[in-house]
């Protein structure tokens, strides 16, 4: 591990039940750097993030956030060691308004001064939130629970992002947007972003790092770059 | 007329308990999906609390702030020592944890303090002032409606404007989601269950001098009609307990004053069922869909 690694994860093993879906499971993600995790359904890419975010209780294995073992932290101290995780669906709280939501997601931050500066930058970013503050959260369209689940998160300024399959169910010109501005805020603001992702070809398009996964393992883990170019690597394990 | 205009008042007072009881429901059906069965006798506990004190000390206000901070921590300590680890998976179980612990309050207010009535002092007046030779409110009646306009609009306010409100609002709404934005919904349960209690706690301070007095029991026909209010607005709707207390005292107080008091139970039964039949989400069900 170089001092620069912000997420160190060695031998994770996790799962619902007797039977473990990440059977050691080791990765590294530099700070300031996008990883996208792909692989089939099933590989267990969903799960993958829910024990690093300690949704689920990881059974051997440890997970370093700059150089913090996590393991035991309950999950609502997270955010406050810097980890956002943005889940599947999004988890848009759709009785709450777009402003509650949002600031919702700095309420944790003992700075108030600084949660508010956050919260009208992330206004900035999503002008189309700013329009539709007292709206409530099923009242948007696909595209705006997207903003405002990334823009919730952003709101508590995390090290590191944690994003379940942010194209789920978004048009494509909706999701090259959100990839473009992952991509953005890591060259902005020094964002690290751990991406998992069906839409194979986005992820790689705007990922440094590529982690292909396959029933519970990590098979590779090489550049974006490498994996977008290898035409034998891509028909083995991605299909297109 | 003067009876129609006495009836009223009586029913809006009466119905303004029934409507912070209703609310107590809410809050923890809200939070923790329970229906707190257990809460009259919670709330008959934090009354023999006060009466303890009261007695002791002389002093009515003190038992009456005491009984409301009873209220909080039985309220807190039932969600951490009991419901806390019931298995949530069947909405049945906690239910039943609930019944029993009525037995077991009912049981142990019986052992200490026997199960004569008490008398249960009402600070104010409870004769009516006239207004033009029509007999109209009593002071006491004022304190009931100062009191729960007080507490109920400041539930109100905490929910919707204050971070621990919209903690809690959150928690309830997404526990999951909540936690990975660092809510402690653990912690925003609890303080669901204690305040829920405490109004529980408060409503039964208001509610026994107008009746019989401090008993085990005294609470199981008002936890009845503050539930048949608390389903006749939804149980998933603060306002709807507001106005389902209201109704429900107002329904009441006719029946007994009209058709005699003997009815008013079959009276609040009936109305819960034609609710449960005619429009089982409540009249103030939420007409979107929960979850999209």
């Amino acid at each position: 591990m170089t001092a620069t690694d912000l997420l160190v994860v060695r031998g994770l093993v996790a799962g619902y039940g007797a039977a473990p879906v990440l059977r050691a499971i080791d990765l590294t993600v530099p700070a300031g750097t996008i990883a996208a995790v792909v692989g089939a359904n099933g590989a267990g890419k969903t799960t993958l993030l829910r024990a690093l975010s300690g949704m689920i209780r990881p059974a051997a294995g440890q997970v370093l956030l700059a150089g913090e073992d996590l393991r035991g932290t309950p999950v609502e101290q997270l955010v406050r060691r810097g980890m956002a995780h943005v889940p599947e669906g999004r988890g848009v709280i759709s009785e709450l308004t777009v402003d509650e939501n949002l600031r919702l997601g700095g309420l944790w931050r003992r700075d108030r001064a600084d949660a508010g500066r956050a919260l009208d930058e992330v206004y900035q970013l999503f002008e189309p939130l700013a329009r539709r503050r007292r709206h409530l959260g099923h009242q948007l369209s696909g595209g705006e629970r997207q903003m405002l689940a990334l823009g919730r998160a952003l709101v508590g300024r995390p090290r590191l992002l944690l994003l379940d399959e942010p194209s789920l169910g978004l048009a494509p010109r909706v999701v090259a947007r959100t990839m473009a501005l992952l991509r953005q805020l890591r060259d902005r603001t020094g964002l690290t972003v751990l991406l998992v992702e069906q839409n194979v070809r986005s992820a790689l398009a705007v990922a440094d790092q590529g982690v292909v996964m396959s029933l519970g393992r990590v098979v590779i883990a090489a550049p974006a770059v490498q994996l977008r170019d290898d035409v034998d690597l891509r028909h083995a394990y991605l299909g297109f | 007329m003067d009876r129609f205009v006495f009836l009223t008042v009586d029913g809006l007072s009466r119905g303004a308990v029934y409507a912070a009881f209703a609310l107590a429901l809410v809050l923890i059906w809200r939070a923790a999906r329970v229906v707190n069965f257990a809460q009259g006798a919670m709330a008959v506990a934090a009354a023999y609390v006060a009466y303890t004190v009261s007695t002791a000390t002389g002093s009515y206000w003190l038992g009456f702030v005491v009984a409301i901070v009873a209220g909080l921590l039985l309220g807190a300590l039932v969600d951490r020592v009991v419901m806390r680890h019931v298995d949530h998976a069947s909405p049945l179980n906690p239910v039943i944890v609930a019944l029993g612990l009525v037995l077991l309050i009912q049981a142990v207010l019986g052992m200490v303090y026997g199960s004569e009535f008490r008398p249960a002092e009402a600070p104010f007046s409870r004769s009516a002032l006239t207004v033009g030779g029509v007999a109209v409110l009593s002071p006491y009646d004022l304190f009931v409606f100062a009191t729960i306009g007080v507490v109920v609009s400041g539930l109100a306010w905490m929910f919707a404007r204050t971070p621990v409100g919209l903690r809690m609002r959150a928690a309830a709404f997404a526990p999951e989601v909540s936690r990975l934005l660092g809510v402690n919904v653990g912690g925003m349960l609890t303080l669901g269950w204690a305040l829920a209690s405490g109004v529980g706690a408060l409503a039964a301070m208001l509610v026994l001098p107008t009746e019989l007095g401090l008993h085990p029991h005294a609470m199981d026909l008002v936890f009845v009609s503050a539930f048949t209010a608390a389903v006749v607005g939804g149980l998933d709707s603060p306002p709807g307990a507001v106005v389902g207390g209201l109704v429900v005292g107002l329904l009441l107080s006719y029946v007994s004053g009209y058709a005699g008091s003997d009815l008013t139970p079959l009276a609040v039964l009936v109305l819960l069922l034609a609710v449960l039949l005619v429009r089982p989400g409540g009249l103030f069900a939420p007409v979107a869909a929960r979850r999209v």
